[in-house]
């Protein structure tokens, strides 16, 4: 059919402009990234990334990131699993009371939070800590968290609960041993979400780290790097492209889940 | 950063309905308040107990340091009233148009095409159109930054097509910088629901086409008749997320033109920031996070109600 084909060309068309225009910013930090720093040279220089790993404390950054993100992935997604089990399968007073206020938290943005937490965490004397970037962070991700898990312990198998209660297994054992293995592909999906988000994460760190360089998160660290040396452009695209790579390495074997979990998690919650 | 979570989740009906009776699932046990504990401890330490402490704060005028002095309502009149704090939330009701209802209107255009036809290579254009969504938006802004500098990319093709008139700083340009801003709204969103509505539409049985083509209904009445109806729930969800998205942006404003040139570019979430950690008006910087909050409650809510009385229309 001719008028099929001309559809399906135009299609192609119109798919390749938009690929073109998604990943067409991206290249240009990774080209930018690899030109060599001085004026006037030509060729390709990966030694930017070095330079910005040590000089530009792009490592430094990282590990801050990857301690905080491993931390609030983990946290997380305990707390969620343990107060999801409990919401999705347990009758007990004020149970509904209580996951409505959790999700109440999912309505609450972080603009509005992160000014007292700042002065809560100065009287504590905890700004620029661990602790500072990593329990808002958690209570972030906890609403979400649970509403996420309540649902799979939902509409998880009756049938396997009940014989696993036959043959004597207690809730925890049922939690831990049963349902929790089952459950994997949502808790994955929910994982992946977290960290994408933690790792991605500007407005907590800035706030929460005020002064003290070696505990600046990854995308705070490229913000004030971008700020402070305005004549390196290689090297601040090559911090950038150290920012953007875990994740997108990630994306890449995780994408199911990536998009598994903001279809599912929005729709049906 | 779970802001892409800020949706009024539609109930989940509980798979086992039937045998039922109405009331929560599960059995009655104590113990589920040790399960639910940590949780909800962590949850009122780092999320209630500060909410509680903005809202005293916002009845305060106070510089951070030195006494503070009730002011009731005072803030709220200001934001309300005072043009000045105004402005960041018209920004964003313009940022709304660029980050929601244009990648909306192009992911459902996107959608549509890529449903129609049979197509190699879905999996990869769906992959790459959705990897926007994935990298940090201070990577995006300085991506971004090097595209509209004076001598950018930009510019470049601009002059090459012989439209050097038009060429220019983009962010320092008063009249252009939030809209440079809103480009990238485009590019963020699009993808997302793009990928949203691909997944609406493949629920749609196959055989449903096949007949609407068979009675002759071209690309947009297929669209209207078939399509959209389909993914009115897609539809509700890539609006939240997108408008909740355009209501709080911060990190591509805090990057790309903090603000300026002027205050042309400013947005409530960078004059929360900007207020209350830079110009030590606490007060007044937590009152615009509050209005911002309620805005978005308002909206989430708002798109909810509209796409649940439009379904049982």
């Amino acid at each position: 059919m001719n008028n099929s084909s001309i559809e399906r060309t135009i299609t192609y068309a119109v798919l390749i402009l938009a690929a073109a225009f998604a990943l067409y910013p991206m290249l240009v930090i990774l080209f930018t990234a690899i030109q060599p720093e001085s004026i006037g040279a030509s060729g390709v220089d990966f030694g930017n990334f070095a330079t910005a790993w040590d000089r530009g404390n792009f490592g430094t950054y990282l590990k801050t990131s990857v301690i905080v993100t491993v931390s609030v992935v983990i946290l997380s997604t305990l707390l969620a699993c343990l107060a999801g089990y409990a919401f999705g399968t347990m009758r007990f007073r004020g149970s509904s009371v209580l996951f409505y206020l959790l999700l109440l938290g999912l309505m609450v943005p972080s603009e509005a939070i992160v000014i007292p937490l700042y002065f809560g965490f100065q009287e504590l004397d905890l700004l620029n800590s661990y602790p500072a970037l990593i329990f808002p962070q958690v209570a972030q991700s906890l609403a979400f968290g649970t509403f996420w898990m309540r649902a799979y312990f939902r509409s998880s198998q009756a049938e396997v609960v009940e014989a696993a209660r036959l043959d004597g297994a207690g809730h925890f054992r049922i939690f831990w041993s049963i349902l929790v293995p089952m459950g994997r592909p949502a808790i994955i999906t929910m994982m992946v979400l977290v960290f994408m988000w933690t790792w991605n994460e500007f407005l907590l760190p800035l706030v929460m780290v005020p002064t003290e360089e070696s505990m600046r998160t990854a995308p705070l660290g490229l913000a004030t790097f971008q700020g402070q040396y305005t004549s390196g452009t290689a090297l601040l695209a090559a911090g950038a492209v150290l920012v953007a790579l875990p994740v997108i390495v990630f994306y890449i074997f995780a994408q199911r889940h990536f998009i598994r979990g903001m279809v599912e998690g929005s729709v049906k919650g | 950063m779970p802001d892409t979570s800020t949706v009024a989740p539609a109930a989940r009906k509980p798979l086992r309905e039937g045998r039922r009776q109405a009331g929560p699932p599960g059995e009655p046990r104590r113990v589920a308040y040790l399960y639910v504990a940590p949780a909800l401890i962590v949850f009122a330490l780092f999320m209630a107990a500060p909410l509680v402490y903005a809202v005293w704060l916002s009845f305060f005028e106070w510089d951070g340091l030195s006494a503070s002095t009730w002011v009731g309502l005072g803030n709220y009149v200001d934001v309300l009233t005072d043009s000045e704090l105004r402005a960041p939330f018209l920004h964003a009701g313009v940022l709304v148009v660029f980050f929601s209802f244009i990648p909306v209107a192009l992911g459902m255009l996107i959608a549509g095409l890529m449903t129609r036809a049979r197509l190699r290579g879905l999996g990869f254009f769906r992959t790459v159109l959705f990897l926007p969504q994935v990298v940090a938006l201070t990577v995006v802004a300085v991506a971004w930054r090097k595209i509209y500098e004076p001598d950018g990319s930009l510019n470049d093709a601009l002059r090459a097509i012989g439209l050097d008139s038009f060429a220019r700083g983009w962010l320092g340009d008063e009249n252009f910088a939030l809209a440079s801003i809103g480009v990238v709204g485009i590019w963020v969103g699009t993808g997302l629901c793009t990928v949203l509505f691909l997944a609406g539409l493949s629920k749609v049985p196959r055989e449903l086409y096949e007949s609407a083509r068979l009675d002759g209904a071209g690309f947009f009445r297929e669209f209207r008749a078939v399509s959209m109806p389909a993914v009115r729930g897609e539809m509700a969800v890539a609006l939240t997320l997108t408008l909740v998205a355009a209501l709080r942006t911060f990190d591509l404003v805090y990057v790309m033109t903090s603000g300026g040139p002027g205050y042309a570019s400013t947005v409530p979430a960078y004059e929360v920031y900007d207020r209350a950690m830079q110009k030590g008006e606490v007060g007044t910087g937590v009152t615009i996070a509050l209005v911002l909050m309620v805005l978005i409650l308002l909206a989430t809510m708002l798109i909810n109600r509209l796409s649940e009385t439009a379904g049982d229309a």
